[in-house]
């Protein structure tokens, strides 16, 4: 036994006599995980959250939450003597005076943005493969809650430098709490202290964006790691992979020293970002007043999507009885994200109504065996991409030599009509992809290579699958639709009629599927094979 | 088994099961594991390298050199190799550990078994008789007196932290309704304070001015946030304006709230060929020659028109204050 082996042996034996730990270790230092690109989604958005927390932690010594106003003395001439508020002229000093401070803000929102970008990309491999399904329901909302929550999260980090685009944000989401009916101007007088801007609103949301949230973000991330833990990672179709086992690496030492190499890759990665690519140069937009605004000004991405709905909104507003009511506001930026986020909190639940089918799953779909489901996001994300693209309408119009007019009436109509277009295309496509699926698997690749027949027709040779590609391509169930009674025995029509039908629609349309090959198939076909 | 239209699933093909292991070059010869090995120090001597890089940027570099990239611009030196030096370190810090992973570790695939989350009919009982004799033993069901006061008294205290929350601002009142212009506010410019006579200001030009401070008090951003004001001088023959709104002008001055009455961005794009205002976040767009009339975007109001006119002294001053809210709506909002 080496010396570091008897100095570890008996730190572990000190150790485990006071906490029992070596059993549950064992256990779990053994645990299997498998291995695709798509499972690093999470990860990506696990370690920017720790790369925010450093990062956060470090801004937090210099920047100062304060409305108070100062005159700017630091080192950036262009802004010097200027009146600002003590936050903006210290993001300045971080800025410009601490060495690396620059770094560090531009590692900070770049690492923001990739987080939002992480969590929305495995949000949509969950999505699409089925992970979602039972028994994982719980963390399909507890990532939907994390997702919202990185919205807000985001939104009042770059609201804290106080510079004119950010307090620009600031107004527009005053402007939506007192749109609120009923109780909105006293919400936005509790949120703001007072009138628009005073002076507590900065001091508050930085104690919301470095202690409340961040500590809730904590506490979901970890009860979603530890259900991953617990009901062990979902797995690809493959040959030896079933409903009841995981294939993978053990988490010691592979799985350890990949995931950790590759906290320091996308740490790495961001830091790059935060060295060449300048993000929210503050100092250019110059400090917030009311009364002033920089043209083109862009919220960060992932609120994108909410501007763009909002410049869409037709003019509408309700005057009646001595009160307005402005839909032009309440209906982009709450009623429609209301909808979009209950909806997505609620499809585990609205998907296994559709197929009425109530079983475990641990193996994923491949989206093309899915259709229905396929088509419903390719649908969702096409309204969203439209909206996005109108929250840039001004970049686009002078980049394209369009007139704001055309974007917007081709969003206005896009959002409409674009989604139900996705939908079927999508359909459509899954269900071709199927069909070459099925022919793969019954008569094998195409090789290009040709060859004459006796008696001079030329054919093209067919080289037949592995078993193992034959399987992964067939190894999905296919369910008929459900069979709903639409009357019961005596003939009477069933009272939860409507609903029944829907269900039936439903499960008919999420069921629509091209036969997969079955052995009889493969067998009848083996001898004629070219 | 043949599939008949009882069962769901047609006979499936059969499971091949977990293709054999393929073993790696660094797996069979030493040579190359000793390669390999080598490799992934390689790679942690770069970070260190990359470290290195970083502690000297930080110590020796001076701020005021600026170095060009293509695409990316000018770039301050000491801030680019800080951070591709910190770049550098950790990045093939993670670099080295993977492909150590990938070259050197063991690569057989392992299987474990899935075990159904569902608990044991047994416990499941169990767990049910528990609850069950628990909450008999607190006899919640019994005492009625405890449970409905238990009820009352929680419900009560879920109010302590509502109310907590009250003092977080004051009420509104009135003050959306309210701006500080009053009848005989003079205008004056921002920046500067300075009152301004109708010949300050050319036909075409534009000017954002505010309400002349009392003497003694400070002017704050929230008071700016409702009363600043944008002034355009036009031809008086380009106004279509009824009687009463021609009135408010003075020699084809006009005056009108500067914040957004769809969500309080400072309508801040004046075009002098078509005489619109434009504002900036939603683009909704205001006609000055039709009292700013919405023309496009989601606004769904004017911008409110303040009434001009002079005093003694020939500056410009508010005829009365703005008759409507300025800004954007809010519930009490009264627009009859
Ligand atoms: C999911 C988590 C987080 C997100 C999405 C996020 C996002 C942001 C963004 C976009 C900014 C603006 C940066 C800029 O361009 O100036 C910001 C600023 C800031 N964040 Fe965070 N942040 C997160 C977590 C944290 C944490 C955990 C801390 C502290 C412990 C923190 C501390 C700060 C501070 C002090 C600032 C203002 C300083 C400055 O802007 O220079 N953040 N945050
Ligand atoms: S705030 Fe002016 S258009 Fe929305």
């Amino acid at each position: 036994m080496s010396k570091s082996e008897r100095v570890a042996g008996t730190v572990a034996n000190y150790v485990d006599e006071r906490t029992g730990a070596a059993k549950w270790l064992k256990k779990n230092l053994n645990k299997v995980f498998p291995d695709h690109w798509s499972f690093m989604l999470g990860e990506i958005a696990l370690y920017s959250f720790i790369i925010l927390l450093l990062t956060g932690t470090f801004l937090t010594f210099w920047y100062d939450p304060s409305m108070q106003e100062v005159e700017y003395e630091g080192s950036y001439q262009p802004l010097s003597g200027l009146k600002m508020s003590a936050a903006y002229a210290s993001t300045l000093h971080i800025s410009f005076d601490i060495r690396g401070g620059l770094l560090m803000r531009q590692i900070h929102h770049w690492a923001a943005l990739l987080f939002m970008v992480a969590i929305v990309v495995h949000l949509l491999r969950v999505f699409f493969t089925g992970a979602f399904r039972k028994p994982r329901e719980f963390n399909w909302i507890l990532g939907i809650g994390l997702l919202t929550l990185g919205i807000v999260e985001g939104f009042l980090g770059y609201s804290l430098p106080d510079d004119l685009l950010s307090g620009t944000g600031i107004r527009i989401a005053e402007a939506i709490i007192q749109a609120i009916p009923v109780v909105g101007s006293y919400l936005a007088y509790f949120v703001f202290g007072g009138p628009f801007p005073g002076e507590v609103f900065i001091p508050r949301i930085y104690t919301v964006h470095i202690l409340l949230l961040p500590g809730i973000f904590l506490a979901l991330i970890t009860a979603h790691l530890m259900l991953v833990w617990y009901q062990k990672h979902t797995q690809y179709p493959g040959p030896g992979r079933t409903e009841k086992n995981v294939v993978g690496y053990p988490l010691m030492p592979v799985y350890m020293a990949k995931a950790g190499g590759f906290f320091f890759i996308v740490f790495g990665f961001t830091a790059f970002l935060g060295a060449v690519a300048s993000i929210n140069p503050i100092w250019l937009f110059g400090p917030y007043t009311p009364a002033q605004i920089t043209a083109g000004s862009q919220p960060d991405w992932y609120m994108g999507w909410l501007d763009g709905l909002v410049r869409m909104a037709p003019p509408l507003e309700t005057h009646a009885f001595g009160h307005t009511i402005s839909w032009n506001i309440l209906i982009p930026a709450l009623i429609i994200p209301g909808i979009l986020f209950t909806g997505m909190a609620l499809y585990p639940f609205i998907e296994s109504w559709m197929t009425g089918d109530k079983r475990e799953h641990h193996l994923l779909d491949r989206p093309r065996n899915a259709p229905n489901r396929t088509a419903l996001g390719a649908m969702s994300l096409t309204f969203v991409l439209v909206t996005l693209l109108n929250g840039g309408n001004d970049l686009l119009a002078t980049h394209f030599g369009l007139t704001i007019n055309q974007i917007m009436w081709f969003s206005r109509i896009g959002v409409l009509v674009l989604p139900p277009i996705a939908f079927v295309i999508t359909k459509r496509i899954c269900l071709s992809l199927q069909r070459s699926d099925r022919e793969l698997v019954l008569h094998g690749k195409e090789t290009g290579r040709l060859v004459m027949l006796p008696h001079g027709e030329f054919i093209e040779i067919h080289e037949e699958l592995s078993p193992e590609k034959k399987w992964t391509l067939t190894a999905h169930e296919q369910l008929p639709p459900l069979e709903i009674a639409q009357e019961n025995q005596a003939g009477v029509r069933n009272p939860k009629g409507l609903r029944a039908k829907l269900q039936q629609y439903a499960s008919k349309s999420h069921q629509e599927q091209i036969e997969k090959p079955s052995a009889k198939d493969v067998l009848e076909l083996g001898d004629g094979r070219h | 088994m043949t599939s008949d239209n009882q069962s769901n699933e047609i006979a499936p093909l059969t499971d091949p099961g977990i293709p054999a292991h393929l073993h790696r070059k660094s797996d069979l010869d030493p040579k190359a594991a000793k390669k390999a090995e080598r490799q992934v120090g390689i790679l942690f001597i770069i970070s260190a390298l990359g470290t290195i890089l970083f502690i000297y940027s930080y110590t020796f570099m001076s701020e005021k050199i600026f170095i060009f990239l293509p695409v990316l611009g000018n770039s301050n030196a000491k801030q680019l190799f800080l951070g591709l030096g910190m770049a550098i370190s950790l990045f093939f810090i993670g670099m080295g550990a993977v492909h150590w992973a990938k070259t050197l570790m063991p690569d057989n695939e392992v299987v474990a078994q899935r075990h159904e989350l569902r608990s044991e009919e047994v416990d499941r009982e169990d767990f049910v008789k528990t609850v069950k004799e628990g909450a008999a033993a607190a006899g919640l069901g019994r005492r009625s007196i405890i449970k409905r006061t238990l009820g009352v008294a929680l419900g009560l205290s879920g109010l302590t932290p509502l109310l907590l929350l009250r003092d977080l601002g004051p009420l509104p009142k009135d003050d959306f309704s309210k701006t500080s212009w009053e009848a005989g506010t003079r205008l004056v410019t921002d920046p500067g304070d300075r009152p301004i006579k109708p010949s300050d200001l050319e036909i075409g030009a534009v000017a954002q001015v505010l309400p002349e401070l009392p003497a003694g008090k400070e002017r704050k951003l929230e008071d700016i946030g409702k009363d600043a004001v944008l002034l355009i001088r036009i031809r008086p023959a380009e106004f279509q304006l009824d009687a009463e709104r021609l009135s408010w002008t003075h020699e084809g001055i006009i005056a009108f709230s500067k914040i957004c009455s769809h969500m309080g961005c400072a309508v801040a794009l004046y075009e002098q060929t078509t005489k619109h205002l434009l504002c900036p976040c939603h683009q909704s767009t205001y006609d000055v020659t039709r009292a700013a009339k919405v023309i496009f975007g989601p606004s769904a109001r004017p911008l409110p028109q303040l009434a001009l006119a002079l005093d003694a002294e020939g500056y410009l001053v508010a005829k009365q204050p703005f008759t409507e809210p300025v800004g954007p709506s809010f519930w009490e909002r009264d627009s009859s």
